[in-house]
């Protein structure tokens, strides 16, 4: 760790979260499920595959490029969100459970499975 | 949202994450093995912390709730770590990965938001 790549991580961070927050004024909530985070969750999901197969990472060294970190851990790491995940399948459990199981039936599934496209995707890009 | 409270909340956006940078890094020298478990715990107590916030000052709802902890948990990680174990054959920690995170995330939000309407 460094301070540079810490910087960079804030950066990034900022930039994904102000992403993030512009997604939530776009998408309008489609009645209580939502929607926007569910978009920003699966659409960061794919490509942080993308950039998995494009830019190896081995996080537990602490072993990849700045550039990596600055998109990965920075940008895409805010433009996606756990706490807003968990917290808003509580409350939709409380209003409407069934939407809530699709929602983290979706949410879950959707997600894993665009994480396997991106990164078959970022393989086939780095292949052509 | 106002611009202000845009930007202040794009600037505690970046402030998580460099804390979710400092506390991945701090669990994972505190752990053996490859389990990931810095950002296991990043998503468990963000999620706990937004319980807190979201039932105590709904106020600081976009600030420090989609700002702050929204930048300090990730969901992009967290796939892409379920899928590193299973392509490295860890294959049960892979699905312990998947679901021990939302159970345990959820878990924390209920306690969170339980813990929030008490302040």
């Amino acid at each position: 760790m460094t301070l540079r790549r810490l910087l960079l991580v804030i950066a990034g961070g900022m930039l994904g979260t102000a992403a993030r927050l512009g997604i939530g004024l776009l998408i309008p909530n489609a009645g209580l499920l939502p929607v926007a985070t569910l978009v920003a969750n699966v659409a960061g999901a794919l490509l942080i595959g993308v950039l998995a197969a494009r830019l190896p990472f081995d996080r537990l060294r602490d072993r990849g490029g700045d550039i990596r970190v600055f998109l990965g851990t920075g940008i895409l790491g805010g433009f996606t969100t756990y706490s807003a995940f968990a917290v808003g399948s509580v409350q939709l459990w409380t209003d409407a459970p069934l939407l809530a199981v699709l929602y983290v039936v979706m949410t879950l599934g959707i997600g894993l499975a665009a994480a396997v496209l991106g990164m078959r995707w970022g393989k086939t890009k780095r292949r052509a | 949202m106002t611009p202000l409270i845009f930007l202040l909340a794009s600037i505690a956006g970046g402030v998580g994450a460099g804390l979710r940078y400092l506390v991945d890094i701090g669990v994972m020298s505190l752990t053996r093995g490859r389990f990931p478990w810095g950002i296991v715990v990043v998503n468990i107590t963000g999620a706990f912390a937004l319980g807190v916030v979201t039932a105590s000052i709904p106020d600081a709802a976009l600030v420090i709730g989609a700002g702050l902890l929204g930048g300090y948990t990730t969901f992009s990680t967290a796939m892409l770590d379920a899928l590193a174990l299973w392509r490295d054959g860890e294959r049960p920690a892979s699905i312990a990965h998947l679901f021990g995170t939302f159970a345990a995330s959820v878990a924390a939000a209920l306690a969170g938001l339980g813990v929030g309407t008490l302040v």
